[in-house]
């Protein structure tokens, strides 16, 4: 993709009425080509370590001690899928991937809504020590997650209700539960979000909400139809971020999820190190498969991840 | 359809008077004008009458309605914004069929009324667009369609063509002048340029610092303002001012200006009775003072000496920056005057125009 300038460049040429003929376009292109080769360099460095874990995936245990990863890309190319079938099916990586799954969107779910509504009303609704309360609710950001670990544990294990919930399985409250999960999650990730959605709504002009008022929109349709479509880059960014921090949480799966049957991938895989500690292609193929979701819902949201970054410091 | 009353209606920021006792009886398909510089409460007032703004005390009426604790949507009326506030992720139509939509008209009504005011405005070609498709004047006429469809009984504009280029200004000022004959709806605006409020008006509300200063048709507000505000105000080049000292010359009156005196005409001479030897201030607009030798034929003039500092020169007349004595003034003068930088030239005044104020209360005197 040519950098912005040769676009513009280009597009000048395009506009002036002239064809862009070649040697217009080679006359743009090549003193960026230092630039380029530069980012392209930074690009291959970057991703060296990902690609040679990728091709270790593919190919048989003796291979990946006896030889390099670098020797796969030449022939004989000996890739297999023993590995992802291995880590699947036989290591209960299916029922771990479902439980990452069964804990993050639900988290994620919960938070953006949760956060949206609170960060409306502290942005736009009028009520007493609503920045005492904003205050608050950010300096608990400072808190470091380990400290309250044994507390909530505690807690849990006290509210414990020992009843089995069908289909998803685990109790339904206390540890070893998804509620419990859920909750614990929930509350760890709404500090920064309320912060990061509070901004950014509060950066939307005043006199939006003042004419939609006008119009006769309650708060509530304010909040569906005109803050909420306005505030898709911050939300999406918002839910890669809780998705992603839920999805590689390994902390409080450990302490709050004692069943091993609940437990998501990234637990799965510690144990599989534990037990097998030098099986680099069961390690590499879990953590590819792990990584796959993850992967999958950034491409998916990333042009809102740029902007996200932004949310809030510039008024779009 | 409806008329507008303030009461003594006051606006309070803690300690801070923002609109003071504010009284005004806007009759129903009034084009009234809330002008004044920035801080004068015209925008608060204009925010109280549409309930985004809480009233500290006095009442506001709509008809016969007090709508002090009235919800701004139940109110009636529509706002043009400044900034036109259009919902930048919905299409022209559903910005202009939001607020028929939130109050549960039939869809065939809100289509209905949705392509009148589109025609009305000349942009039945844009409803699909999105607001960022628009240009400056195009989203304002959105913003009026949005309140046209729904049909208030009070239009209330705040400073709508401030972000116009100014040959757009001009143009849409009198589309807006046309809009309201057409409708026959009450049109409250504010404004701070007073050559707005001078050709849309049907009636000016002169404010400063919160207080009204006058309330009047743009004609008497220009030639009878009540105090120096409204004189220097209203009116572009502003009034020039003059402190000065009446004398009485034989039968009649003299303003003494120290540089030059200037004789007050016989209308003028009783209200002024009671100053003589006291110190006033007198006020002169620019375009009263002419080149003697392109003066107005038929007009009372007194003719002075005076230096020209600064001359420019508009095309249609010449702005003259004038001084004589410690006086500086500025004059609107025939563009074929011969007056330049740092030449003598004589300058007519007419006296029948003259402005005579209290120099402690800065009132008119009549």
């Amino acid at each position: 993709m040519a950098a912005p300038s040769e676009a513009i460049e280009q597009r000048e040429l395009a506009a002036g009425g002239e064809r862009q003929t070649f040697g217009d376009r080679v006359r743009v292109f090549v003193p960026r080509i230092p630039l380029h080769l530069v980012l392209v360099a930074v690009i291959v460095l970057w991703s060296v370590p990902t690609i040679a874990l990728l091709i270790s995936s593919f190919r048989e245990p003796q291979l990946i001690s006896s030889s390099g990863w670098w020797n796969a890309l030449t022939p004989p190319w000996d890739f297999t899928w023993s590995n992802y079938d291995a880590v699947l099916n036989q290591r209960g990586m299916g029922r771990a991937f479902v439980n990452s799954l069964l804990i993050t969107i639900p988290v994620t779910l919960l938070v953006l809504f949760v956060a949206s509504m609170a960060a409306y009303a502290i942005a736009w609704m009028e009520f007493p020590a609503r920045n005492v309360l904003f205050l608050v609710m950010v300096a608990l950001l400072v808190v470091p997650l380990q400290m309250t670990l044994i507390p909530v544990l505690r807690l849990y294990s006290t509210l414990e209700v020992d009843v089995e919930v069908p289909i998803i399985g685990g109790k339904l409250f206390g540890t070893s539960s998804y509620a419990g999960i859920w909750l614990a999650h929930t509350a760890y990730g709404l500090p920064f979000a309320i912060f990061l959605l509070r901004n950014f709504f509060g950066s939307l002009p005043r006199d939006l909400f003042e004419s939609a008022y006008l119009d006769g929109a309650s708060d509530l349709r304010v909040f569906f139809s005109i803050v909420l479509p306005l505030s898709m880059p911050a939300l999406a960014a918002l839910a890669i971020f809780q998705f992603l921090w839920t999805w590689n949480d390994l902390l409080v799966a450990l302490i709050l999820l004692g069943d091993p049957e609940l437990a998501p991938m990234t637990l799965r895989i510690t144990s599989l190190v534990s037990s097998f500690g030098s099986s680099y292609q069961l390690l590499t193929a879990a953590a590819f498969v792990s990584m796959a979701v993850p992967l999958l819902i950034f491409f998916a949201l990333q042009r809102y991840f740029v902007q996200g970054i932004l949310a809030g410091a510039v008024k779009g | 359809m409806a008329g507008v009353t303030f009461e003594n209606v006051t606006k309070k920021f803690g300690e801070l008077y923002v609109v003071r006792d504010l009284s005004m009886e806007i009759p129903d398909k009034e084009f009234l004008v809330l002008v004044g510089p920035s801080g004068c409460g015209k925008s608060t007032t204009l925010r109280m009458l549409a309930g985004l703004d809480t009233i500290t005390s006095g009442i506001i009426r709509i008809g016969d309605r007090i709508v002090n604790n009235l919800a701004a949507k139940d109110r009636d009326i529509a706002m043009v914004f400044q900034s036109y506030a259009l919902y930048p992720h919905m299409s022209v139509y559903d910005n202009m069929a939001f607020g028929l939509t939130l109050r549960k008209m039939p869809e065939s009504e809100i289509a209905t009324r949705v392509q009148e005011a589109a025609t009305l405005l000349g942009i039945e070609g844009l409803l699909k667009r999105k607001p960022r498709q628009l240009s400056g004047g195009q989203r304002q006429r959105v913003a009026l369609g949005r309140a046209i469809v729904r049909n208030p009984d009070v239009f209330l504009l705040d400073e709508p063509l401030s972000n116009l280029d100014a040959k757009l200004r001009v143009q849409t000022r009198a589309e807006i002048s046309k809009l309201h004959q057409r409708l026959g709806t009450t049109f409250i605006y504010v404004t701070h340029d007073q050559v707005e409020a001078m050709t849309m008006a049907t009636r000016i509300a002169v404010l400063n610092l919160g207080v009204l200063q006058q309330l009047g048709t743009p004609q008497e507000v220009y030639e009878r303002p009540v105090n120096t505000f409204v004189a220097g105000f209203i009116g572009s080049p502003a009034t020039n001012f003059f402190p000065s000292v009446l004398k009485r010359e034989g039968e009649s009156i003299v303003a003494d200006l120290g540089a030059f005196q200037l004789p007050v005409a016989p209308e003028h001479q009783k209200p002024l009775a009671p100053y003589i030897d006291k110190e006033i201030i007198t006020g002169v607009r620019p375009e009263h003072i002419h080149d003697a030798e392109f003066q107005p034929p038929s007009t009372d003039v007194a003719v002075i000496r005076a230096r020209a500092d600064v001359t420019e020169m508009m095309g249609n007349e010449s702005l003259v920056h004038l001084v004589a004595g410690d006086h500086s003034f500025l004059g609107r003068m025939d563009p074929r005057t011969q007056a330049r930088p740092g030449s003598e030239m004589q300058a007519a005044i007419d006296i029948g125009s003259l402005m005579f104020f209290d120099l402690e209360t800065e009132l008119a005197i009549r």
